[in-house]
């Protein structure tokens, strides 16, 4: 079996959000990057699908070389070799149409991908790839297991869960439950330096959106406390003064 | 020129937040001063298809195919998508919904069309087409231009509210060109928790945290998140060590919600849980720390310990249903 895993880089989940540039860029000084944990979530599970000579695992990342150190942070986790594509990433459509050129001629049977990225948390790519290769899509499942070339699935809906099943090649995207993320050992750490990682250029697409400017949620007010033997003065500012209930 | 609303049903109704979406539609095509079309695909009975003019659906396009009686995203997809371009509909809305995060994508690379997901305002349209988007998680949020000629829009639940706007909506079947090669998968159980408020639905949530010392302490948790109607969920550490499921954790890398009322027992506050949560409306902190990070972002809050605090508070919301 051979996985295509699409991994983003995501500031750190600690990092303090801020602005540069009249609020049109985003801040990176001082931001640690990491693989997005979905996609972590994504990359274990490929792991363990193809682990003891059951086929391969390349992750693919479309991004600038300042990228790379998160690309080999993947590699040490345990994936086979990588690709990046040479762009900066302008928005899911231009990044769902460059890991769509890359697979269309590759023969993988499975691209997988985190259920959104922590930045944009868009969902968009994994079933923007589908459509590009006009091959199934799964958003936000729970479980992938197989059983010879069909594979079965859990995806997650308002309230439960539904179960279904997809035969020859398919894109999902992975949330938690999908499996353990995979820490990096030291073996890892050491073998991912040398493993394949490969740039190729990006293809022009046409721009259908950009982000404009970024804005941070207004401030709320000091907060009401509220004697713990006083529930009902609680209930009473949730009815009246909040009324939320 | 006109706009298309995918309404998703779910065995045979709608939700509060089709509704929703239904009223953001309609919005938007008085803002581009045009008619706004709706779609329901599976079996919904005309009485409730009749519904959506209620919030401003004009006519609705019914589509019953066999094949479509459960949810296929690609062939859902391209009949969407099919329908905009019949309808000359350069602007196609949906919920941000579980289905709508897979079937906008899709829509979008067929209509080579800009998507704004997790839209939480009507677009603005001075000049620029643009939509003001959920970013990092909650962190922040991205005004988005779309720039292409059509555009597709996801609401997230409970941002915009439902708005009536009595509309008398015209029922016509609409006839789907299905290719077998859309319907890859197929669904074998669906499983449906009839009884509980869907998280990213609800307007009143009750979440607890590693506060609660263990699983086996949540009958007061739940208890009162069914005498408030609310949905309920939990921190990622609670996940994490299987007290709760994960459908049921809030933050960073579990869901983003924004009901009207967010009660956090337990609960620190970790900026990672925050992003998860910051955009509810009313946020009510229970926590025995008083240096909590969470209060500093809480509306209301009692300093106290959960134990204790939680069942006078069942006691107190008893006495005020009477």
């Amino acid at each position: 079996m051979k996985i295509l895993v699409c991994i983003s880089n995501v500031p750190d989940t600690t990092t303090k959000i801020t602005f540069t540039n009249d609020n049109t860029e985003f801040n990176t000084s001082g931001v640690q990057y990491i693989v997005n944990p979905y996609d972590e979530i994504a990359l274990s599970r490929a792991i363990e699908l193809t682990e003891g000579g059951k086929g391969t695992v390349t992750v693919i990342n479309v991004g600038e070389a300042a990228n790379d150190p998160t690309i080999r942070k993947a590699l040490a986790i345990g994936a086979d070799d990588a690709v990046r594509v040479n762009a900066a990433p302008r928005d899911a459509y231009f990044v769902a149409k460059q890991i769509a050129e890359y697979a269309k001629d590759k023969d993988f049977n499975v691209i997988l991908t985190g259920r959104e990225s922590i930045d944009y948390n868009g969902n968009q790519v994994a079933a923007m790839v589908g459509e590009f290769l006009d091959i199934p899509s799964v958003s936000i499942i729970k479980k992938l297991t197989f059983e010879g070339d069909t594979a079965t699935i859990e995806r997650e809906i308002e309230g439960g869960k539904e179960v279904l099943t997809v035969s020859g090649k398919f894109v999902a995207s992975c949330a938690e439950g999908v499996a353990e993320p995979k820490i990096p050992n030291m073996r890892g750490i050491m073998s991912a330096r040398t493993k394949p990682l490969t740039v190729v250029d990006a293809v022009t697409i046409e721009e259908v959106s950009k982000v404009t400017k970024y804005e941070t949620p207004a401030p709320r007010g000091t907060v009401k406390l509220i004697p713990a033997d006083q529930t009902e003065q609680l209930i009473n500012l949730l009815h009246s003064e909040a009324k939320v209930i | 020129m006109s706009v298309l609303v995918y309404v998703e049903q779910a065995e045979g109704k709608f939700k509060k937040s089709v509704f929703e979406a239904v009223s953001y539609a309609k919005a938007i095509a008085d803002q581009q001063s045009t008619n706004l079309t709706a779609i329901s695909i599976g079996d919904v009975a005309e009485s409730e298809l009749k519904e959506l003019g209620k919030y401003g659906a004009s006519k609705v396009l019914n589509v019953s195919a066999d094949q479509l009686k459960t949810f296929v995203n690609q062939a859902y997809a391209s009949v969407i998508a099919a329908a905009a371009e019949k309808e000359g509909a350069d602007i196609v809305v949906l919920s941000n919904s579980f289905s709508g995060k897979g079937l906008a994508p899709r829509i979008a690379v067929k209509l080579k069309a800009g998507l704004a997901d997790g839209a939480v305002e009507l677009p603005s349209t001075d000049g620029k087409f643009t939509v003001k988007k959920t970013a990092f998680s909650g962190k922040a949020f991205a005004i988005t231009e779309l720039t292409s000629a059509n555009k597709v829009i996801a609401l997230n639940p409970n941002a915009f509210g439902v708005k009536e706007s009595a509309t008398d909506a015209v029922i016509e079947n609409f006839a789907a060109d299905i290719k077998q090669s859309d319907l890859g998968t197929v669904i074998k159980d669906i499983v449906r928790a009839t009884d509980k408020v869907s998280l990213p639905d609800a307007e009143l949530v009750v979440s607890a945290g590693r506060g609660l010392k263990g699983p086996e302490n949540w009958g007061m948790i739940e208890e009162l998140a069914d005498l408030l109607g609310a949905a309920t969920a939990c921190s990622k550490p609670v996940s994490d060590a299987d007290w709760r499921p994960h459908s049921e954790h809030v933050g960073q890398t579990g869901i983003a919600i924004s009901p009207n009322l967010y009660i956090a027992i337990g609960i620190s506050g970790a900026i990672q849980h925050l992003a998860g949560v910051s955009s509810s409306k009313v946020i009510v902190v229970i926590n025995k720390d008083p240096e909590a990070p969470f209060f500093k972002v809480a509306d209301y809050g009692i300093v106290g310990d959960a134990f204790e605090v939680v069942p006078k508070l069942i006691e107190a919301l008893k006495a005020h249903k009477g």
